[in-house]
């Protein structure tokens, strides 16, 4: 084999972030030391970003089966089934170590890769969404970072042409040392041009596709799986620059090929390039491939085998073409000037080899890369710390004397105010279908030939896990299904992407393991199914890791795209009613954070059974055409839900609600807690909705009107907060961008 | 040889990517910028030595493609003469 | 009559144009590569957004030299009518088939948001069914959308009613803060001196259906159409 290379020692693969055992176990396999390419095939395929080494026992949990499921975790993106012949493929990932250190590029980049894991399924992305956390909003260094990633995802998202429907923006200092980019796409396929990452058929060719390589991103699978030191902020140079024109090209291409019926299987080379996509496409098909490198179009001279196997530059597919087909292959590449190159076959012993001019450099079975990769179960340990932090009682801090300047300082808390500074940098309409642009509860989309929609959103709160890692995992998901039935859908499906510190620490395993039982039970308990999603640890900069944050992406289905219903008021007159329970706290809440610059205390408590119903009914009255707007209440509590209902829409629109007394005003005004929506009822369906909701047997009842051009709330009959409605609107339009200037 | 093309936008013409530039540079302490513009550099490997003809293919490059007359001006700079193809 | 709908590498309003033609106005449609030049079968070509060549040199710039868009001179000549928007707008203006340049947002960022514009020039056959003075909502979605043109050609462009839409309020008036990337004079769109070459930064195909963004945008189409079928022998084949 290659004599050029490094020996490689202990030490090497140690530095390569393999173990001491994993290195015995790969002498073990090849019954021999490994090359140096082979070295560099093992530490990235087993690294746990491309292995899931540290979670995979954890994941198994997830319910992943429903009769609507096409394609469950283990591909590209997942697939659920719309009817009409149509179905969603739905993913999310993150991208967060690479927009840390350069933003730009890094969100770019994410946004990119995202895009190809829908379109290698044969699917056209019809939207995207991200979800971001930063840390304190007074850090220049926050502003930089957000300036960044959000220019980066604007970039990359409208150069390809697609749309951004949503997702969000939160802010916590845990999160100043590593921000989160997450990015969901969706994208629309018909049954029968469904397409999966499998390498079947010995002999068949295997073909490149795509931009050239370059020394892009060598390490990124690597990287991406360690945690932060000082100094990072040097590694630049193995940040990859995405170029969102080819992957334009790139998705015209391929979808033209596998239109053609003579690709046989396809899959994106992304993390680990070309490494990972040799090994798992024959992986799950049980076939084996032998590549030539000196085929591979690559754009800087002298790359050693190690490098164009691992590089991971952007805008790449590697595509198994039927034998005797190239020719239609090849002409619509060439058509949309992109290479595609034979750089191997598809073989039937199992194993992958790799060679360069000839010379054999790699030689392993491809499913020690992949399915035998190790597994670990590694210990967990509820931290001690954390008892404390949920013993705090949030009322033990002073209330506010003034209520009206607490609600107008949340309001404009960046966290809660609009994000319209953000989505108006994002092209949110290309494609014509977004009935419901960003501002709402969800975003939807119509699809085209049908009388059916699609609503997506994207939720997650770390400070609620933090405090309950299986409770505030379960709310995640509590709070998307609601996102999308306050917008008239029924949920369908889930992607996560699952933002943790180390795994090698116990209590942040522990916290994995916690958010992993919530998001199961809660998908058990609203029957929705995970059918992909990410797994980010190393989340940690010197030692700290950020909030456990278990980010839910969820589609829901719309049989009618009549049902769309958007979270502001729309009529003055309209009954404003609160469906769902009365317990709520102060607990991990945003007035906690705004006002205490404090994280701590209970959370209000869940029942799934009760969420499901209170979504039920909701549904019910929306598809019942009851509702004018429906919003779930959710971070800031029922003063800021009531104030967004009134200020988010079109037209500006006081209200006037009287609440019971329930404690501490603060608490009535902004606790925080489940299973609650804000629905507005016309006058004319209020009997038929008061009816539905006693079928239903969910507690609720109506606590205002809309009307007038003030906002006033009184709790226990005494008026609280009395403001012109266009003061609060100032507040939650203007409290973002004023830490942007 | 190797040239170099400077495009930038044309005096009079508002550069608020200059004026960004410039506003950062102020917040970072370097008040003596008077003036800040931003413009694009294209650097060019061609066949073929420095000659006359070569600068005036280059020129006409700008004014087809590399820069546009509405709002850019530019600059040719050759900065390696190169040698005559068959030459020693 | 027929439209032709241009595909650039790297176009993306090509679908949008093509269904809000075909499917919701039922008129006939095709593509149109980026390397053909024979244009005989259409009456209306349309240059649609997109970032063509990733606009990576300058908007426009790489698509205003290709061979369809060498075509277009020839077309325009016998007669075709040639709508651009947003990217096309700004090829359109690469290719001098319009006067100015499309220049960066002023803002430094990209816009996607609704706009309003007022409607100056309403004897065109891509405006006839409007009144001058006439406000519609438009969307517009674009990081290079600054019009500009030197002093001389505003006054040559006014003189001859060349610019047909400005940017303005809901209620009609042009003011700073109704022009959402700092178009000179709130410039949102031009026409050749012929009143042949429409260009548009706004997307009247995003203004089709009162289900997705409202339906001001068909006003311009249903102008077109109208004049298409009047006068359908003017292309002279």
């Amino acid at each position: 084999m290659s004599g050029a290379e490094p020996k490689v020692t202990l030490d090497l693969a140690q530095a390569h972030g393999l173990t001491a055992e994993e290195y015995d176990r790969i002498i073990r396999i090849l019954g021999r030391e490994p090359t140096f390419t082979e070295l560099g095939l093992f530490s990235a395929l087993w690294s746990e970003h491309c292995a899931y080494k540290h979670s995979k026992v954890f994941l198994r949990q997830l319910p992943t089966r429903a009769p609507h499921v096409l394609q469950g975790p283990g591909e590209n993106a997942g697939i659920v089934d719309l009817g009409d012949g149509l179905a969603l493929v739905l993913k999310m990932e993150s991208h967060n170590h690479p927009s840390f250190i350069e933003p730009f590029q890094g969100a770019a980049t994410g946004v990119g890769g995202i895009l190809r894991d829908i379109f290698t399924m044969g699917a056209r992305p019809i939207a995207t969404l991200d979800s971001l956390r930063f840390g304190d909003p007074e850090d220049p260094k926050t502003r930089y970072l957000l300036g960044g990633v959000v220019a980066g995802i604007s970039w990359y998202g409208n150069c390809f042409g697609v749309p951004n429907v949503g997702g969000e923006v939160a802010f916590a200092p845990e999160y100043g040392g590593n921000p989160l980019v997450n990015v969901m796409c969706v994208g629309l396929v018909r049954h029968d041009r469904i397409f999966r990452a499998r390498a079947e058929g010995p002999g068949n060719p295997v073909f490149y596709v795509g931009a050239k390589t370059g020394r892009d991103g060598i390490h990124g699978a690597t990287m991406a799986s360690a945690v932060f030191e000082e100094g990072a902020e040097e590694r630049r140079p193995t940040v990859q620059v995405g170029d969102p024109f080819t992957e334009k090209l790139l998705l015209e291409a391929c979808l033209g090929a596998l239109e053609t019926g003579a690709v046989v299987g396809i899959q994106d080379m992304g993390a680990a390039g070309l490494a990972c996509c040799s090994s798992e496409m024959p992986a799950r098909a049980g076939t084996g491939m032998e590549v030539e490198l000196s085929r591979v179009p690559r754009r800087e001279t002298g790359m050693t085998p190690y490098e164009i196997m691992l590089s991971e530059s952007q805008e790449r597919m590697l595509l198994v073409v039927a034998r005797g087909r190239e020719a239609e292959v090849r002409e619509i590449f060439a058509k949309w000037d992109l290479d595609a190159v034979e750089i191997g076959r598809v073989t039937a012993d199992g194993m992958l080899r790799v060679r360069i001019e000839g010379r054999l450099v790699a030689e392993v079975p491809v499913r020690a890369l992949t399915e035998d990769a190790p597994v670990y179960e590694k210990p967990t340990a509820r931290p001690g710390w954390l008892d404390a932090l949920v013993a705090f009682d949030p009322l033990s801090l002073p209330a506010p004397r003034d209520y009206e300047r607490a609600l107008l300082e949340i309001l404009a808390a960046p966290t809660v105010a609009s994000k319209h500074w953000v989505y108006r940098q994002y092209d949110q309409q290309v494609g014509i279908n977004t009935l419901v642009l960003p501002g709402s509860d969800a975003g939807v989309l119509r699809i085209k030939g049908t009388r059916k929609a699609i609503a997506l959103t994207t939720d997650g709160n770390g400070r609620y896990v933090l405090l309950d890692p299986c409770q505030g995992a379960a709310l995640a998901v509590a709070e998307a299904a609601r996102n999308l039935t306050c917008s008239g859908a029924r949920p369908l499906a889930v992607t996560d992407c699952l933002n943790f510190g180390s795994p090698e620490r116990p209590e942040i395993l522990w916290q994995f393991g916690e958010a992993i039982r919530g998001i199961s039970q809660a998908c058990q308990a609203l029957e929705i199914p995970v059918v992909s999603g990410n797994v980010s640890f190393y989340n940690e900069t010197e030692g700290r890791a950020i909030l456990p944050t278990p980010i839910i992406g969820m589609a829901g289905l719309l049989e009618e795209a009549e049902w769309r219903t958007t979270q502001w008021l729309k009529n003055a007159g309209d009954r404003i009613a609160l469906i769902g329970p009365e317990a709520v706290s102060l607990g991990g809440s945003e007035y906690l954070a705004t006002f205490g610059r404090r994280l701590g205390g209970r959370l209000a408590p869940l029942d799934l059974r009760l969420e499901r119903d209170v979504q039920s009914a909701c549904r019910a009255a929306i598809e019942a055409g009851l509702v004018a707007s429906a919003h779930d209440s959710a971070e800031g509590g029922l003063a800021v839900a009531l104030a967004e209902a009134a200020i988010s829409g079109p037209e500006e629109l006081g209200v006037e609600v009287a609440l019971p007394s329930g404690g501490r005003l603060d608490l009535v005004l902004f606790g925080e807690g489940p299973s609650r929506i804000l629905a507005s009822v016309p006058p004319a369906a209020e009997r038929h909705f008061e009816s539905l909701m006693r079928e239903w047997r969910v507690p609720w009842r109506f606590i205002g009107t809309v009307g007038g051009n003030r906002f006033t709330l009184r709790v226990g009959g005494e008026v609280v907060i009395n403001v012109p409605v266009e003061r609060i609107a100032h507040a939650w339009r203007t409290g973002f961008e004023r830490y942007l200037v | 040889m190797r040239a170099r093309v400077v495009v930038r936008l044309k005096r009079g013409i508002l550069d608020p990517q200059g004026s960004a530039v410039k506003r950062a540079l102020e917040g970072l302490g370097y008040r003596e910028v008077r003036d800040l513009r931003v413009g694009k550099l294209l650097e060019l490997e061609l066949d073929g030595a420095a000659s006359a003809q070569a600068r005036g293919r280059l020129e006409e490059m700008c004014r087809r493609l590399l820069a546009n007359p509405v709002t850019e001006d530019f600059t040719v700079e050759i900065v390696e003469e190169g040698t005559r193809p068959n030459l020693p | 009559m027929k439209f032709g709908v241009v595909i650039f590498p790297g176009t993306w309003s090509d679908c949008d144009f093509h269904y809000v033609i075909g499917e919701v106005l039922h008129q006939p449609v095709r593509y149109v590569w980026h390397r053909d030049t024979d244009l005989s079968e259409y009456d209306c070509v349309i240059l649609p957004g997109g970032f063509s060549y990733g606009d990576y040199l300058r908007a426009g710039a790489v698509a205003g030299r290709s061979p369809v868009v060498g075509a277009l001179g020839d077309f325009v000549a016998r007669g075709g009518l040639v709508l651009g928007s947003c990217n096309g707008f700004q090829i359109l203006c690469e290719a001098t088939l319009l006067p100015g340049a499309l220049m960066r947002n002023e803002c430094l960022q990209y816009r996607c948001q609704s706009t309003h514009v007022v409607v100056e020039n309403a004897e065109l056959p891509f405006t006839r069914g409007l009144r001058p003075g006439q406000v519609l909502k438009l969307p517009i979605s674009h990081g290079e959308g600054k019009y500009y043109a030197d002093l001389e050609t505003l006054r040559h462009l006014k003189a001859r009613s060349q610019i047909v839409f400005r940017y303005c309020t809901e209620a009609g008036e042009v003011t700073k803060e109704a022009n959402p990337n700092g178009s000179v004079e709130n410039i949102a769109g031009v026409v050749n001196e012929e009143g042949t070459v429409l260009g548009l930064m706004p997307h009247p195909e995003r203004a089709a259906e009162a289900a997705v963004g409202g339906t001001d945008g068909l006003l311009l189409f249903h102008s077109l159409i109208g004049s298409l079928v009047e006068d359908g022998s003017f292309l002279k084949r």
